[in-house]
């Protein structure tokens, strides 16, 4: 790790104010520290966000989950608010990483990173939710923009993300085998009128896929799925999962989340 | 007192490493130390055009940057491969040099280019970016299967060919094929592995120049050896001033056994900047620098009889070496494989025919089993096949072909004393359920899920090794092993053995041999090993040896003390040496009531005489003091046993493999600790399944390691296991007093081809190693794609 100088923003306002072209805000550090010592970034200023009261906190309304960006996955996971509003919401944050990541990592770092592979995003896209930042709110369609990019400014920093509350939800992940991100997860939300089917790892950035929804509008069953041959041209390939073994995946992981929606 | 042979005594070790309180390589900080890393090649195949250090030299804090230059000036010398085999055709195998630090060319990613060496780990590393290596990139050869059909890596070691080794009588071989009702042939694929010790790698140079002592400490499974190798062939320092230290380390599986181009380097370079210079691994870095194992592609095929006899085996492999043959590279794939390819199974006959290549990429050496889960992969396998083929069960097929008469002659190389092949595996069968299989598959079918079950039995050749045996193959040491056992003045005990416990609980098992011998409190007991300057010269720890060898040395080391203790007892109690008796801790004669503990023996061993008399307890002539040396040169080696039975279930969906049951019953001869045995099991079968799902070191065409970090090679997890069934038979070994066979490998060894087995079981097509669930999904689409083609 490269020298630094280090900041304890006390406010957002303060967070804003301290960084620069070369600075990054340290959230839960489980992505950033990582790059920084294996010296794949270095960064002039580190500006600690995780101290500041306004970033924290889950508030639930009847419609929508608000939770601040420095919530740890572990406390997603473990409010009972969110256990009974979004089930699938707490059981996504539930199987990010393990312990120690669960106990450091926040939604905040997770969706301002965007990693193809990370969970949190394919909530977001699925639950229609708003990412409120340090100086607008933006929708989440709009943030997650192409893979480790969003819509956030240098010196913008995500303050909260509401999610709204629908009927019924579920998320299912196919882990990697090795890192256990997601091979592809699936994020499905039914609302009245409406079913969402948000998918990550799949492809670059996480996306909703028509297919399975229009399939699943028809009826919701996972046996609608069954004939389902989701087109292969954008989805990922690496050494754990080719293009047509993660298309086939993403159809095997909403039909999982199809059956266990609640 | 109650025996300690046989209970689960608590581990002695536990509590320091429980706590925290290890004391690792890396744990070590000396006075005025400095801290080096390395630069590394990041091409598979290139010339060093040059090297430019002079920025980096100039760097903050910087003390040197030193390069292969440096070391031949110096004259320090090459790495060795330390066991010679010999071509079919009567030539020497061909190894190439291998300098500590590259000078003309490196020939994998992660070969030693230079070392910085600056007052701050940030400081060398910031320098470390500085220096500039001016490559010409070659094409790498990074295949096993198309090495011999490449561009020559090494000058004149034509078709990459290290040796084209053969062992058996393929005239013989050929006329029991020929004469065969039926042939089975089978290619096999045993999938490259990283090590992943816990602990990576860490080396410490410090030398005094006022003694002109120096000292290494390192992570090493064998640092006795490691002072030979690199005195004797390094050059690094003469042997009696030179001390290797391996303090506590965090697991080996054979990646520490031999010395590395690091430990050389590093000593070398303490040497030379008359500072202490510490380097740590990194993880990447130790994936890309630690010898890998296996790496084997194979061809074989099975002679039989129509009734299911087996008449001949022909094996024919590829043994990947990497880019250099590391010091126990050549006897993996050869000794220590081809006379285990016939499993426990009586065959007449056998020819294998090995071919070593060299590729750009890391060393392959010994890894936990080495050579012996490479041959039991490929014998369970195709007698799997063999089995599905002529329609039989392959539980009656196995049982058909075991050994039953011992000592057992192999027709290959091993003289097999004892074991009841049938014993452990009707056990298995039972606590298995086997005739319970049909029902749960069934049940899986209803759930979506096909399920399999498979086998694997085993012998492997453990408690290495007779030194003329080993030294008659070419080994360039004999391994017997030693120990000392040392009585202080107040009783207790001080235990050295040439041995080195990383993981393997030696604390608490030799302890336990020499509380039975000498009936002397496990308290009062006190292993020591690890230090050069410590105890005698031993080999170390490798090939499950350090029970069966240099416990069997404790031991006789126990008897000289009991021996000597007989005639001191005599003379103290007025008796004849004849009628003393010991036992639990005293000397008696027998029907009366005169004794003397050993504690006792002890203090008049070292404090002969009494205050106000001059009559001294020892036998006239007799040494005072009382501490025994015993070597240990064993008579054969061993054979462990034992009968695996995994069943797995598959989502054909997506193609992921679960193991639902594992069931394994060995026959370890005599159990001295079965808690620590049954510790043992658990993390050779968690490392035998991971080959067999999950575990692949995978390099492109490139030769770039492209599962270099955690984040795409695969470890296993607890939660991908299910609760091992675990159970003994025994007979003892015959080759050693303990009539103990060694274990530390043999789940490492066995699990493989159960897991395999019983995955193509269940999915009825071929899969390779690992069985990921991207394979199984593929191979199950295949298989659906040509039964339709089929219809
Ligand atoms: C072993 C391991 C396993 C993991 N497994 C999973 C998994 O299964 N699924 C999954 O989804 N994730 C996984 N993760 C990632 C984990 O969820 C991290 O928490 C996440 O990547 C980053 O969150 P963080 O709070 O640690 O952010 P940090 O590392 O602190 O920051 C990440 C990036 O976001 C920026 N940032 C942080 N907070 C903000 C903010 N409020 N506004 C603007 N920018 C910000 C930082 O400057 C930095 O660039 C895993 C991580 C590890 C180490």
């Amino acid at each position: 790790m490269k020298q630094f100088n280090f900041h304890e923003a006390k406010s957002v306002k303060e967070a804003v104010k301290f960084s620069s072209k070369n600075s990054a805000f340290l959230s839960g550090g489980q992505t950033l520290i990582p790059s920084m010592k294996l010296r794949l970034s270095s960064f002039s200023d580190i500006i600690n966000i995780k101290n500041i009261k306004d970033l924290k906190g889950i508030k639930v309304s009847g419609k929508s989950v608000k939770i601040g960006a420095v919530a740890k996955h572990a406390e997603v996971a473990s409010s009972k608010d969110v256990q009974k509003a979004i089930p699938a919401l707490s059981s996504l944050a539930g199987g990010i990483g393990d312990m120690q990541v669960r106990n450091k990592g926040t939604l905040g770092g997770s969706i301002a990173n965007n990693d193809p592979s990370a969970c949190y995003p394919s909530a977001c896209i699925a639950l229609n939710a708003i990412i409120y930042t340090s100086n607008r709110k933006i929708e989440a369609k709009k943030f997650f923009k192409g893979m480790f990019e969003t819509a956030l400014k240098k010196d913008e920093l995500v303050t909260a993300v509401e999610f709204s509350i629908p009927e019924k939800s579920s998320y299912v992940k196919i882990p990697n085998p090795a890192s256990r991100y997601a091979l592809v997860g699936v994020f499905l939300a039914k609302y009245k009128k409406d079913i969402i089917c948000a998918v990550t790892g799949a492809q670059p950035v996480v996306y909703r896929s028509e297919e399975i929804e229009k399939a699943l509008h028809n009826n919701f069953s996972p046996e609608s799925l069954d004939d389902l041959n989701l087109v292969t041209e954008d989805m990922n390939a690496d050494i754990h999962a080719s293009a047509d073994y993660r298309a086939s995946l993403v159809v095997s992981a909403a039909q999982k989340a199809v059956a266990h929606c609640k | 007192m109650a025996s300690m042979i046989g209970s689960k005594v608590e581990r002695k070790e536990d509590k320091k490493f429980l706590t925290g309180k290890g004391r690792y390589t890396a744990d070590i900080n000396l006075h005025n130390q400095l801290h080096a890393v390395f630069i590394r090649s990041p091409h598979a195949r290139a010339e060093i055009k040059s090297i430019d250090t002079l920025k980096a030299k100039k760097a903050s804090g910087v003390v040197d940057v030193l390069v292969g230059k440096d070391m031949q000036d110096d004259k320090i010398g090459g790495l060795i491969a330390g066991w010679k085999i010999v071509s079919k055709d009567g030539t020497d195998m061909k190894c190439p040099a291998h300098p500590p630090l590259a000078t003309d060319s490196v020939n994998y990613v992660g070969d030693h280019i230079g070392l910085v060496v600056a007052e701050t780990l940030q400081e060398a590393k910031d320098a470390a970016d500085l220096v500039k290596v001016d490559y010409r990139v070659l094409k790498a050869v990074a295949s096993t299967a198309e090495a011999m059909n490449s561009d020559v890596i090494h000058d004149g070691i034509e078709k990459n060919l290290c040796f084209d080794w053969e062992l058996g009588d393929k005239a013989k071989t050929d006329e029991a094929f020929s004469n065969a009702d039926k042939v089975v042939k089978m290619d096999i694929l045993n999938n490259r592995l990283v090590p992943n010790a816990m602990e990576p790698r860490a080396s410490i140079g410090d030398y005094n120049s006022s003694s002109e002592e120096l000292t290494l400490y390192t992570t090493s499974q064998n640092p006795h050896l490691s002072r030979l190798v690199m005195s004797a062939f390094n050059a690094v320092h003469p042997e009696h001033k030179f001390r290797v230290i391996a303090p506590d380390v965090g697991g080996g599986f054979g990646s520490k056994i031999y010395p590395y181009s690091e430990d050389v380097i590093i000593a070398w370079a303490a040497k030379k900047l008359q500072r202490p210079v510490k380097w740590v691994c990194e993880r990447t870095e130790s994936f890309l620098s630690d010898c890998h194992g296996r790496d084997h592609i194979t061809k074989c095929s099975l002679a039989l009889k129509k009734d299911g006899i087996v008449t001949g085996l022909k094996v024919d492999t590829i043994a990947n070496l990497g880019g250099y043959a590391s010091l126990f590279a050549t006897v993996t794939p050869t000794y220590l494989y081809g006379p285990l390819v016939l499993g426990l199974y009586n065959i007449p006959t056998a020819y294998c025919n090995v071919k070593a290549v060299y590729t750009n990429t890391a060393p392959v050496d010994a890894y936990r089993g080495a050579g012996r889960p490479e041959a039991t992969y490929l014998i369970e396998r195709i007698m799997d096949k063999a089995a599905k083929e002529l329609g039989m069960d392959r539980a009656d097929f196995r049982k058909k072909n075991f050994i039953r008469q011992f000592p057992h002659q192999q027709c290959l190389v091993h003289n097999i004393d004892s074991g009841d092949y049938d014993a452990h595996f009707d056990k298995a069968l039972n606590l298995a359920d086997y005739t319970g299989f049909e029902k749960r598959k069934a049940e899986s079918a209803a759930k979506g899920k096909l399920r399999g079950i498979g086998f694997s039995t085993y012998i492997e050749a453990c408690g290495i090794a007779p030194s003329a045996a080993v030294m008659s193959l070419g080994a360039g040491v004999g391994l017997w092993e030693s120990a000392e056992i040392r009585f202080n003045p107040t009783g207790n005990v001080s235990v050295f053995t040439g041995t080195h416990s990383h993981g393997q609980s030696h604390d608490t098992t030799f302890a336990q041999i020499v509380a039975d011998k000498l009936g002397v409190l496990m308290e009062n007991i006190e292993l020591v090993h690890g230090d050069t300057d410590k105890g005698p010269f031993g080999m170390g720890t490798y090939g499950s040896r350090s029970l069966a060898v240099g416990g069997t040395a404790i031991a006789k080391a126990c008897d000289k003390i009991i021996e000597k203790g007989k005639a001191v007892a005599a003379k103290m109690l007025e008796a004849n040496v004849d009628e003393i008796e010991f036992k639990d801790g005293e000397f008696i004669v027998p029907n009366t009531n005169k004794k003397k503990t050993i504690g006792e023996i002890a203090f008049a061993c070292y404090l002969p005489g009494t205050y106000g008399e001059i009559k001294s307890p020892l036998p006239e002539g007799m040494e005072p003091g009382l501490k025994e040396t015993a070597f240990y040169d064993p008579v054969n080696f061993s054979f462990p046993a034992g009968s695996h039975i995994c069943e797995v279930e598959v989502d054909p969906a997506t193609g992921e493999t679960k193991v639902d049951t594992y069931t394994c019953v060995d026959d370890f001869g005599n159990l001295i600790n079965p808690m620590i045995v049954e510790g043992q099991i658990h993390g050779g079968l968690a490392q035998g399944i991971g080959q067999a799902l999950y575990e692949n070191a995978y390099y492109d065409e490139t030769g770039q390691l492209v599962t270099a970090s955690y984040m795409d090679y695969c470890m296993p997890r607890a939660d991908n296991f299910p609760e091992f069934r675990i159970d003994y038979t025994c007979t003892p070994a015959t080759s050693n007093p303990l009539g103990v066979k060694g274990c530390g490998e043999a789940g490492a060894i066995a699990s493989p081809p159960a897991v395999m087995n019983a995955v193509v079981d269940a999915i009825g097509t071929e899969v390779t190693m690992p069985a990921t669930a991207q394979k199984v999904w593929k191979a199950l689409k295949e298989k659906s794609k040509s039964a339709k083609k089929a219809a």
